[in-house]
C-alpha cells in the first residue's frame, strides 16, 4: 500500500502537536489527550483510537521527537498493565463500543488497569484457573479468588479471565472479561510482600455481575484472547533508547566512583563483569529496536525479560554487599500500598528484594526459557497429560 | 541534542543488504570447500592451509582487500564487512589467514598512512591475496600492550605467532620502528608449534642476522600496532559469534534427533533451558560484536570501549557454546570425527587471543572510570 504514511509526515505531525500544545505551558493530561487525538499515542492503532494506521515501526520517530522536546509522558509504571496488556487485547478483540470507551482514558492515564489472571492454584499453569463465570440473562455472575494482583487497589478496571465451561478441557472453557473494580462483590485485600509494602493484592470476587457487553472475544475463547495479553506482557519494548549505565548498574557504578573506601578486588571483578553484561543487554535492546524500525522484528524480545531479570538481581545483590555496613540496614519496613510499581526507587535493600519478583512476575524465567526453547529454537514440547481431559476431572 | 544527531551517533547494529550478499558468497564457498571432513583432513596433512580455498576467498570474493581503499588496490569496504566474513569463518572454523593478514597486518599498514613506498606496496599485495603478512607478536597480545611491543632489535625470538607458518611477510616491531621481514629470507626461521587450536597454527619466529625494510619509526609504529590489535580484538568477536551460532544450531539439531528414554533428548527441560540460555547469549553477543565492528568502521571514539566490551563478553559466550555443544552431543561429541572438538579448540584459543576477557575487563575499568581498589 503506497498510501501509507511515512516518517517525514509523522515527524511533521509531531511538530504540529508540539506547536499547538507547547509542553512547557500545557498540563500533563491535556497534552496527553491532545497527543491521543492527534493519532500519535500509538501510531499503528486505527485513526480515531489514538493512532494513524501507520506502521508500528514509526512509533520511535514520534517518541524521539517528543523526548527531545521534553514533552510529558504517561507514566508506564502506573499504567503499565493498561498500556501494555489491556489496550492491545481490547484493540484485537473488543467491539467498537469497547474500543471507544476504554482506550482514550486508559492512554491518558485517567483510568488505571489491573490484571486478574493468577489464582492461588493457577500461576504458571494459568489455564487451570477455577474462578467461575455463570451466565444469568444479560450478565455473567463471577465467583472466585485472584491473587498477586498488582495495583488492584488503585485500578478502575481489570482484565479478567474466568471459567465459563468446566466440562471441556481447561484451555477451551475460559472466557475473557472486563471487570469494573468498583462493582459490588469485588473485594481487594492488600497482600504484604517481601519488601514490606503491598504493591499487589488478593482479590475476592463474590457474585460480581459483569454485563455480557464487557466480554472480550467469543465465549469459551478466552484462552486465545489471553495469549494476546501475555505476548504483549512479555515482549514490551519501547521506542526509548536506554543510555549507557541507564539501568541499575548506574547506581552501583556511581557508588563505586564516589566511595573508594568500599572497593575490594573481588567486588571489582564482579562489578566489571556485570557492567559489561549490562552494556551488552543495552546494546541487544538497541539492536532489537533497530530491527523493529527496519520492519524486521526478531524473536529477541522474548529473551530480554530473562536477561534483565537476572541482571537486576545480580547487580542489586552486588550493591548490597558493596555498601557493607550500610547494606545491613533497610530503609523502611512500614506496610504501605504504593500507587506505582517501583523497581528502582528507595534503597539498595529494597532494590535487592524487589528484583526477586522480576523473574516471577509476567511469566517465570523457567517458563520463558521453555517458550524460547520451543518457539524460537523449535525444540520438542513438553509431554502433556492435561490436554484432552475435562477441566472438572483434572487432579487439583 | 536533537533526535537527528542522536540517531546519527547511534551505532548501526543491523546488517546491510550488501553485507548479507557478502555473507552468502562466503558461506557457500566455505560450504563447498571447507566442510567439516575437509577441515579435519586438512589439519592432518602437511599444509596448514588449503591455498586454493584462500585464493578463492581472498581474490575470488575479494575478502583480503576489504579494509583497503580502492586506490591502494582493495575493495574500499569497512570493518563491518570484514566482521561478516569472520562470522562465516567462525561458523566453519576453516583455516584461513584472514584475521591475521587481512585484518591485523592490513590495519597496521593502513594506520601508517602511506600512499606509496614499501608499506603501500605491501598493502596492495595483501589486498590482492597474493601474499599474506602477520604481526610478529604473540597471539595473546592485547591492544593495550601494542605500544609496549616496540622494544628490542631484529635479533629476536617471538613465540606463539599465529599463522606465521603460512605468511610471506612478518611485521616485526622493534625499538627502532616497525620492519617488514620476508619470511623466506636468510636469517629467518619459522618453527611450527603444536597448537591447541588445530585450525589456526602457531609458530616460533626466530630472527638471527635477518634484514628487513623499515616501514615506520617507533612512535607512529606503536600507534599503528595498537590499532591493528584493536581491530583484531574487535573483529575476533564476530568470529566468536559465528562459532557460537554454529555450536547452538548443531546442538539443537542433534538433540532433536537423538532419542533416549523413548523421547528426543531435546525434549528434556534441563537441556531445553540450557539451549535457550545459550540462544540469549548468542543474540547478545551479536549486538556486542556488531557494535564493535561498527565503532571500528566509523572510527568512533567509542571504539576502544566497544571492543573491550565485545571481547569481555563474546569470548565467554563462544567457549560456553562450544562446551555445551560437546556435552549435549554426549559420547559422539568427544570423538575426533565429529567437528565439535574443532570448535572447542578454536573457542578456547580465541578466548586468549588478543587478550583474555580479564584483560579486556581491565581496559573497561580504565575507560569508564571504575578503578581497582
Ligand atoms: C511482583 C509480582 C506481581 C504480580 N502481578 C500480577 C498481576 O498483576 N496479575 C496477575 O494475574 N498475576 C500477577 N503476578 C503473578 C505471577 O504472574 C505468577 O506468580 C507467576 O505466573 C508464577 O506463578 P506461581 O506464582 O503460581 O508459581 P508456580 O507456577 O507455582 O511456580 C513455582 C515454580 O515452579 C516453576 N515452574 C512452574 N511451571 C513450570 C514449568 N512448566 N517448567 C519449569 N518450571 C516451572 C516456576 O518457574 C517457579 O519457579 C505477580 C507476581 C509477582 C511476583
Amino acid at each position: 500500500m503506497s498510501t501509507a504514511i511515512d516518517a517525514a509526515q509523522i515527524r511533521g505531525l509531531t511538530q504540529e502537536l508540539l506547536a499547538a500544545h507547547p509542553p512547557a505551558t500545557t498540563g500533563r493530561a491535556d497534552f496527553l489527550a491532545a497527543r491521543f487525538d492527534a493519532g500519535l499515542a500509538w501510531v499503528h492503532y486505527p485513526v480515531g483510537l489514538g493512532g494513524l494506521d501507520a506502521p508500528r515501526s514509526l512509533q520511535p520517530v514520534v517518541d524521539a521527537e517528543l523526548a527531545a522536546a521534553d514533552a510529558p509522558d504517561n507514566d508506564p509504571r502506573r499504567i503499565g498493565i493498561g498500556l501494555g496488556m489491556a489496550a492491545p487485547t481490547i484493540l484485537g478483540y473488543g467491539t467498537e463500543e469497547q474500543k471507544a470507551r476504554f482506550l482514550r482514558p486508559l492512554w491518558i492515564g485517567e483510568e488505571v488497569w489491573c490484571q486478574l489472571f493468577s489464582e492461588p492454584g493457577a500461576g504458571s499453569d494459568l489455564a487451570a484457573l477455577g474462578t467461575r463465570a455463570v451466565r444469568d440473562g444479560d450478565d455473567w455472575v463471577v465467583d472466585g479468588q485472584k491473587v498477586w494482583t498488582s495495583s488492584a487497589h488503585v485500578a478502575r478496571w481489570a482484565i479478567l479471565i474466568a471459567r465459563t465451561d468446566p466440562d471441556v478441557p481447561k484451555h477451551r472453557g475460559i472466557s475473557y472479561f472486563i471487570c469494573d473494580m468498583t462493582d459490588p462483590g469485588v473485594e481487594v485485600r492488600p497482600l504484604r510482600q517481601i519488601t514490606g509494602e503491598a504493591e499487589f493484592n488478593e482479590v475476592f470476587l463474590t457474585g460480581v455481575r459483569i454485563p455480557d457487553s464487557r466480554r472480550l472475544g467469543p465465549v469459551g475463547d478466552g484462552w486465545k484472547v489471553a495469549q494476546t495479553t501475555l505476548m504483549n506482557e512479555r515482549v514490551s519494548i519501547g521506542g526509548a533508547r536506554i543510555p549507557r549505565e541507564g539501568g541499575m548498574i548506574g547506581t552501583v557504578a556511581k557508588t563505586w566512583r564516589e566511595q573508594p573506601a568500599l572497593r575490594t578486588h573481588d567486588l571489582h571483578q564482579r562489578l566489571l563483569t556485570l557492567w559489561v553484561e549490562a552494556e551488552v543487554a543495552r546494546l541487544t535492546g538497541e539492536r532489537l529496536r533497530q530491527q523493529l524500525v527496519a520492519g524486521q522484528p526478531g524473536p529477541e524480545g522474548s529473551g530480554m525479560k530473562l536477561a534483565f531479570a537476572r541482571l537486576n538481581q545480580e547487580i542489586s545483590g552486588l550493591e548490597v554487599e558493596l555498601l557493607g555496613d550500610e547494606g545491613l540496614l533497610y530503609g523502611d519496613w512500614t506496610m504501605r500500598r504504593p500507587e506505582l510499581v517501583d523497581f528502582t526507587g528507595r534503597d539498595a535493600g529494597y532494590r535487592y528484594l524487589r528484583s526477586k519478583g522480576n523473574s516471577i512476575e509476567g511469566g517465570t524465567s523457567e517458563v520463558l526459557l521453555n517458550i524460547v526453547a520451543e518457539r524460537v529454537l523449535g525444540l520438542p514440547v513438553e509431554p502433556r497429560n492435561d490436554k484432552d481431559v475435562a477441566w472438572k476431572d483434572l487432579a487439583r | 541534542m536533537t533526535a537527528q544527531t542522536e540517531a546519527a551517533q547511534a551505532p548501526d547494529l543491523l546488517y546491510s543488504e550488501a553485507e548479507e550478499d557478502l555473507r552468502s558468497a562466503v558461506r557457500s564457498l566455505l560450504a563447498d570447500r571447507a566442510d567439516a571432513p575437509t577441515v579435519i583432513a586438512g589439519i592432518e596433512s602437511d599444509t596448514p592451509y588449503d591455498l586454493r580455498l584462500w585464493e578463492s576467498l581472498a581474490a575470488g570474493i575479494g575478502a583480503a582487500g576489504l579494509l583497503v581503499p580502492e586506490k591502494l588496490g582493495g575493495q574500499g569496504a569497512t570493518h563491518r564487512e570484514a566482521a561478516v566474513v569472520l562470522e562465516e569463518l567462525g561458523r566453519s572454523v576453516a583455516p584461513a589467514p584472514f584475521l591475521t593478514s587481512a585484518v591485523v597486518a592490513t590495519e597496521i599498514l593502513l594506520a601508517l598512512g602511506a600512499q606509496d613506498g614499501p608499506a603501500a606496496e605491501l598493502l596492495g599485495e595483501l589486498a590482492s591475496g597474493r601474499r599474506t603478512a602477520v604481526l610478529a607478536l604473540p597471539f595473546a597480545t592485547p591492544p593495550a600492550d601494542g605500544a609496549g611491543a616496540m622494544t628490542g632489535t631484529l635479533e629476536r625470538t617471538v613465540t606463539g605467532v599465529a599463522e606465521a607458518a603460512a605468511a610471506d611477510v612478518l611485521l616485526v616491531p622493534t625499538a627502532e620502528g616497525l620492519y617488514a621481514v620476508e619470511a623466506g629470507a636468510d636469517g629467518v626461521t619459522v618453527e611450527p608449534l603444536v597448537a591447541l587450536d588445530l585450525t589456526r597454527p602457531l609458530a616460533t619466529v626466530t630472527l638471527a642476522g635477518a634484514t628487513g625494510t623499515r616501514l615506520a619509526e617507533a612512535g607512529p609504529a606503536a600507534e599503528a600496532v595498537g590499532r591493528g590489535l584493536l581491530a583484531g580484538a574487535g573483529l575476533l568477536a564476530s568470529e566468536q559469534l559465528g562459532l557460537a551460532e554454529w555450536c547452538l544450531t548443531e546442538t539443537v539439531r542433534h538433540t532433536r534427533e537423538r532419542h533416549q528414554f523413548n523421547r528426543p533428548v531435546g525434549s528434556f527441560q534441563s537441556l531445553k533451558h540450557r539451549m535457550a540460555q545459550l540462544w540469549l547469549e548468542v543474540v547478545s553477543a551479536r549486538a556486542a560484536a556488531r557494535n564493535a565492528a561498527d565503532a571500528l568502521a566509523t572510527g568512533s571514539p567509542d571504539a576502544p570501549l566497544a571492543v573491550a566490551v565485545a571481547q569481555a563478553y563474546c569470548s565467554r559466550v563462544a567457549v560456553h557454546a562450544a562446551e555445551e555443544c560437546v556435552q549435549l552431543h554426549g559420547g559422539i561429541g568427544m570423538t575426533w570425527e565429529h567437528p565439535a572438538h574443532l570448535y572447542l579448540k578454536r573457542a578456547k584459543a580465541d578466548s586468549i587471543a588478543y587478550g583474555t576477557a580479564g584483560r579486556h575487563r581491565a581496559s573497561v575499568a580504565g575507560l569508564v572510570e571504575l578503578p581497582a581498589p
